[in-house]
C-alpha cells in the first residue's frame, strides 16, 4: 500500500476514533451512573439511547418544536433537549418498577436484588424495542443536518494524506464531552452529587445520615438515563437508526463501564473512548463484520489482566 | 449424598414421573403441529434453563452468555451432519463435549473475574462467536433431509416424536440437576454462591467446583442447542448465539425459581407457550405487539412473585409444613480428642513475616511460635495488623517476606482452601456464614472441605455441633440465629474439618458478658480435646481467663510476648493500650 494512503487512513481512524469514542465516553457514563456506580443491572440502557434518538427526530423534525432552530443547531439543541424527557422516563420507570428490586429493599439480601433487576429490565427492554416498533414504524431514521456530509480538512500533512473531521461528529464531539464534564462537576461538588455518591455507596448509612435515599436513586437512575439519551440524540446525527438500534450498543456500554472500572464515572468516560477508539481503529486492519468482534477481544484481555478496570479500585475485607 | 437427600430425591424422583407420563399423554393427543412445535421447544428451552441453573443458580455465578454453549451444539449438530453426514444421534453427543470443553475453555480464564465482572465477561463469548460466524460465511445453514433413512438422522415426520427425544433429554437434565443438589457438588456451589471466602476457608478449592459446574453447565446446554437445532432444521448465528438466547434461560429460571430443581421447567412451560401464541395471533395483526405483552407478563409476574414462581407458590400453600424437622441427633457424641503430637513441642512458626498495602505496613517483621495443646492470644489495638496476620497466614493475603510453618510445612504461596487441607481452620472477625443453608449443613461443608466422606463428614459435623452446643439448632437456617450462636456454628464448622490449629478471630466480639463466659467454655472444652487455638482478641479480661500466652501487636509489630502477667505489666504494652498520658499519671 502506498504509505501515503496508509498515513492517511490511520489519521483518519484516529480521529474518527477519537469523535466517535467522545460520545460513547457520554453514552457509558450514562450507564456508569446506573450499573457502575447504584449497581443496577439494566439491560433496558440500549433502549433509552433509542429513546434519545426518537425524542430528538421528533423535536427537531417535521412539524417539532425545535424546529425553527434549523438544521444546523437544531440537531444538538435537540439531544440536549432528550436528556430531560427521557430523565423524566427514567424517573417515572425507578418509581414505579426499579425501586421494587434495588436500593434499600434489597440491600442485604443474598443477590443485592440483581436477578429481579435483570427480569424487570429485561421486560423493559422488550417494551421499549417492540413499543418503538409500533408507535415510530421500521423505517431507518436519522436526523438530518448537512453538517453530516461536510468535513473540515486538516492538512495535507504528509504528501497528499488529509485528515478530515466530519462536522456532525465533532460538534456531537464537543457537546459530549461538556455534558461530560458538566456532570463530573455536578456529582463531584455540589450538595446533590455527593448525596447520591453516598447513597449509591451504603444505602443503609446514607439513611441514618438524613439522606432520603430512594429518592437520591430515583435521580440518579432518571440521571442515567438522561445522559445516555443525551448522547443517543448525538448520534443520531450521523446514523441512522431504527427501534431495535439499542441492542447493537448495550454490550458497548456495558464494556465500556466495565473497562473504565465499575464506580467511576470518569473511568466510564475512558472506558466509552477506549471502545470508540478500538472499534474505529481495528477497521484498519480487520474486515467490518470483525470489528465488534476486536471490541470484544480486547474487552476480554482489559478485563482479564486487569479485574477491577482501568480506573477501579477493588477491596474486600476478611 | 447429603441429609435428607433420599426424601428429596424420592419426592422428586416421583414427581418427576408422574409429569413426565402426563406430559406425554397430552403430547400425544395434539395433533396440529405447530402446537405440537410448542410442546417440543417447552422441554429443549427448560432443559437449557436447568444447564443455567447449576452454573448461576446453585453456583451463584452469574452468566449472561450461556448462548455459548447452546449455539457451540447446535453448530456442530449441524455442521457435523452437513459436512460429515454425521447423524444428530452421535452429532449431539459430540456437541455436548465440545460444550465441555468449550466451558473449560472459557472457563479458565474468566473464573478470575467475580461478580459483575464474570457476568459481563460471559456476556462477551457468545457475541463474538457470532460475528466470526457471520464473518465466515455461516449465515444460515439448513440441515439437509434424509429421505432414505429418517429416524436414523433425527428427522421425524411425526413432530409428536421430537416432543418424545426433547422430554428424555428434560428428564436426563433433571436427573443430574437433582444428584448434584444433593451431593456434596451441589453443598458446595451453595456454599460458594452464599459466601465464598468462608467456603474456601473451610476447605473448599471454590476454583475447582465452579468449572465443574460450568462443564456440566455448557455441556447440558450444548445438547439442548444441538436437539433445537434438529427440530428448526435450520441454524443462524442470531438464533443460537443471540442476545436473547442468552437471555432466555435466565428468564425461564428466574421466573419459575432459581436454585429449585422445577423453577426452569414452570417458567418454559407457561413462558414458551405465551410468547410462541403471542408470536403467532397478535404479531401477525400489529408487529411488536407480542414483545410488549411478554415484557409486561415477565415483569407483572416477577413483582408478584420476586424469588420466582416455584418459590412463592411453595411459600403461600406450605407455610405451616415448612419448617423441616431438625435431624435429631445424639445429645452427647463421642468425645474427639485430638493426638497430632506431644504437648508442648512447636505446631506453628512464624518468623519475619511481612505485608504492606502501598506504604503500610500492616504486619511488619512479625515473629512468634505456637506449641501443640496452647492458647496463643494475639491482643492489641485497633489497626494493629492482627487480621491481615491472620490473613496471610490462611492465604487470604500473600507474604511480602518472611516465613511461616505449620509442623515444618510452610503455609505460605497457598490457596486458602489449601492451607485449609494441611489442618489450619480459620473464623473471622464479621461472622462469615452461608445464611440460607441450614446449621447443620453450614458445618458440613467444613467437614466436606477436609475431604471426608459422606458419613464421616455427617458424624464430624454432628459432633462437632454437639461440642459447641448448637446440636438442637442444627435444622434452622444460619440467617435465624443469634450472634453467639453464629460465632459457634463458625467455631463448628472449623473444627468440623478436624483442623490440628485454629485461627479465630474476635470470637468474641459484639457478645455480652454471659455469652462471652459460655464461648469462653466452649474454647475451653475444645483445648481439653488436645486443639491448639491462636485467637485474636480485644479484650484483655477475657484472654486472661483462657489464654496460656499472649503475642501483643501494635502498628504491626510484635510489642511483647510471653505470659499473661508479664505482658499485662508491660510498660510499652499499656501505653500502646492506654496511652502514654495515662501511663504517666500511673507513675505519678
Amino acid at each position: 500500500m502506498n504509505a501515503e494512503v496508509l498515513v492517511e487512513n490511520v489519521l483518519n481512524a484516529l480521529t474518527a476514533g477519537l469523535t466517535i469514542g467522545c460520545i460513547y465516553g457520554l453514552m457509558c457514563i450514562g450507564l456508569g451512573l446506573i450499573f457502575g456506580i447504584m449497581r443496577i443491572v439494566n439491560f433496558a440502557q440500549g433502549e433509552l439511547l433509542m429513546l434519545g434518538m426518537y425524542a430528538s427526530l421528533y423535536l427537531v423534525t417535521g412539524g417539532g418544536v425545535l424546529a425553527f432552530l434549523g438544521p444546523y443547531f437544531g440537531p444538538f439543541v435537540g439531544a440536549l433537549c432528550a436528556g430531560p424527557i427521557v430523565f423524566a422516563g427514567g424517573a417515572l420507570l425507578h418509581k414505579f418498577l426499579i425501586s421494587r428490586v434495588s436500593g434499600l429493599r434489597t440491600a442485604g439480601s443474598l443477590d443485592d436484588g440483581h436477578f429481579g433487576q435483570l427480569i424487570i429490565t429485561l421486560g423493559i427492554s422488550l417494551i421499549l424495542q417492540n413499543g418503538g416498533l409500533i408507535l415510530f414504524g421500521s423505517t431507518p431514521e436519522t436526523v438530518r443536518t448537512p453538517l453530516a456530509s461536510r468535513a473540515f480538512e486538516i492538512g495535507p500533512i504528509i504528501g497528499d494524506a488529509t485528515v478530515f473531521l466530519n462536522k456532525a461528529r465533532l460538534i456531537a464531539c464537543v457537546v459530549a464531552i461538556i455534558t461530560a464534564i458538566t456532570l463530573y462537576l455536578v456529582l463531584e461538588y455540589t450538595r446533590l452529587g455527593k448525596s447520591l455518591r453516598a447513597a449509591a455507596d451504603n444505602p443503609t448509612a446514607a439513611t441514618y445520615m438524613g439522606i432520603d435515599v430512594d429518592r437520591a436513586y430515583r435521580i440518579a437512575f432518571a440521571l442515567g438515563c438522561g445522559i445516555t439519551a443525551v448522547a443517543g440524540g448525538l448520534m443520531a446525527t450521523y446514523l441512522s437508526f431504527g427501534p431495535f438500534i439499542g441492542l447493537d450498543y448495550v454490550i458497548i456500554m456495558y464494556s465500556g463501564v466495565v473497562l473504565g472500572g465499575m464506580g467511576s464515572i470518569l473511568g466510564a468516560f475512558w472506558g466509552g473512548l477506549t471502545v470508540g477508539f478500538v472499534q474505529q481503529c481495528s477497521s484498519l486492519v480487520l474486515p467490518p463484520q470483525l470489528q465488534n468482534a476486536a471490541i470484544f477481544v480486547v474487552f476480554l484481555l482489559i478485563v482479564m489482566l486487569r479485574p477491577q478496570g482501568l480506573f477501579g479500585r477493588s477491596a474486600e475485607r476478611a | 449424598m447429603r441429609q435428607g437427600a433420599k426424601t428429596r430425591l424420592r419426592r422428586d424422583g416421583i414427581a418427576l414421573a408422574v409429569l413426565t407420563v402426563a406430559y406425554l399423554a397430552v403430547s400425544v393427543l395434539v395433533t396440529n403441529s405447530y402446537y405440537q412445535l410448542i410442546l417440543t421447544l417447552v422441554p429443549i428451552w427448560a432443559v437449557f434453563g436447568v444447564s443455567w441453573n447449576i452454573l448461576s443458580g446453585y453456583g451463584g455465578q452469574l452468566s449472561f452468555g450461556h448462548a455459548s454453549f447452546f449455539g457451540i451444539g447446535a453448530y456442530t449438530v449441524t455442521l457435523a451432519l452437513v459436512y460429515w453426514n454425521l447423524t444428530p444421534w452421535i452429532g449431539i453427543p459430540f456437541g455436548a463435549v465440545l460444550g465441555a470443553i468449550a466451558a473449560i475453555v472459557i472457563g479458565t480464564p474468566t473464573f478470575r473475574l467475580r461478580g459483575h465482572y464474570f457476568a459481563l465477561a460471559m456476556l462477551a463469548y457468545p457475541l463474538f462467536i457470532l460475528y466470526v460466524l457471520q464473518y465466515l460465511g455461516f449465515q444460515e445453514v439448513s440441515l439437509p433431509m434424509h429421505r432414505e433413512h429418517p429416524a436414523a438422522f433425527l428427522e421425524f415426520s411425526d413432530q409428536r416424536l421430537y416432543t418424545l427425544v426433547a422430554v428424555g433429554l428434560l428428564v436426563c437434565g433433571l436427573i443430574i440437576c437433582m444428584l448434584v443438589e444433593n451431593s456434596r457438588f451441589g453443598l458446595a456451589l451453595m456454599a460458594i454462591r452464599q459466601n465464598e471466602l468462608a467456603a474456601e476457608a473451610a476447605g473448599i478449592d471454590s476454583r475447582r467446583w465452579k468449572m465443574r459446574a460450568l462443564i456440566t453447565s455448557g455441556a447440558i446446554a450444548a445438547t439442548a442447542g444441538g436437539l433445537y437445532a434438529c427440530v428448526l432444521l435450520v441454524v443462524t448465528p442470531d438464533s443460537v448465539f443471540g442476545l436473547l438466547v442468552s437471555a432466555q434461560p435466565v428468564v425461564v429460571t428466574l421466573f419459575g425459581g432459581v436454585v429449585s430443581i422445577w423453577g426452569p421447567v414452570i417458567g418454559a412451560a407457561i413462558l414458551v407457550p405465551l410468547a410462541e401464541s403471542l408470536n403467532a395471533e397478535p404479531g401477525n395483526i400489529i408487529p411488536g405487539i407480542q414483545g410488549v405483552v411478554y415484557g409486561a407478563a415477565i415483569i407483572l409476574i416477577i413483582l408478584a412473585a420476586p424469588d420466582g414462581l416455584y418459590w412463592t407458590i411453595r411459600d403461600r400453600l406450605f407455610r405451616r409444613a415448612l419448617p423441616e424437622p431438625a435431624p435429631v441427633l445424639p445429645a452427647t457424641p463421642a468425645r474427639q480428642v485430638v493426638q497430632h503430637g506431644t504437648a508442648g513441642t512447636e505446631l506453628m512458626r512464624v518468623e519475619n513475616l511481612s505485608r504492606s498495602f502501598g506504604g503500610l505496613r500492616a504486619v511488619s517483621q512479625v515473629s512468634f511460635s505456637v506449641a501443640e495443646g496452647e492458647i496463643l492470644g494475639i491482643i492489641g489495638p485497633n489497626g494493629a495488623g492482627k487480621t491481615t496476620l491472620f490473613n496471610v497466614l490462611n492465604g487470604v493475603l500473600t507474604a511480602d517476606e518472611g516465613v511461616a510453618t505449620l509442623a515444618g510445612q510452610s503455609m505460605l504461596g497457598r490457596k486458602v482452601h489449601k492451607v485449609c487441607r494441611m489442618g489450619v481452620g480459620r473464623t473471622f472477625q464479621v461472622v462469615r456464614s452461608f445464611p440460607r443453608l441450614p446449621l447443620l449443613d453450614n458445618v458440613v461443608v467444613g467437614a466436606y472441605g477436609a475431604g471426608l466422606p459422606d458419613d464421616a463428614a455427617l458424624e464430624a459435623a454432628v459432633g462437632a455441633l454437639a461440642r459447641v452446643g448448637l446440636h438442637r439448632q442444627a435444622g434452622s437456617a444460619a440467617g435465624q440465629l443469634t450472634n453467639k450462636q453464629l460465632r459457634l456454628m463458625e467455631l463448628a464448622r472449623a473444627l468440623a474439618g478436624r483442623p490440628r490449629l485454629l485461627l479465630l478471630d474476635e470470637t468474641l466480639a459484639g457478645l455480652g458478658r454471659d455469652e462471652c463466659d459460655e464461648v469462653l467454655d466452649v474454647l475451653q472444652r475444645v483445648r481439653e480435646d488436645g486443639m491448639t487455638i491462636a485467637i485474636i482478641e480485644h479484650t484483655m479480661h477475657a484472654m486472661m481467663r483462657i489464654a496460656d500466652r499472649f503475642v501483643v501487636l501494635d502498628h504491626g509489630r510484635v510489642l511483647a510476648s510471653g505470659l499473661p502477667r508479664e505482658v499485662v505489666e508491660d510498660r510499652a504494652v499499656i501505653e500502646a493500650y492506654l496511652g502514654s498520658k495515662w501511663l504517666a499519671r500511673q507513675n505519678a
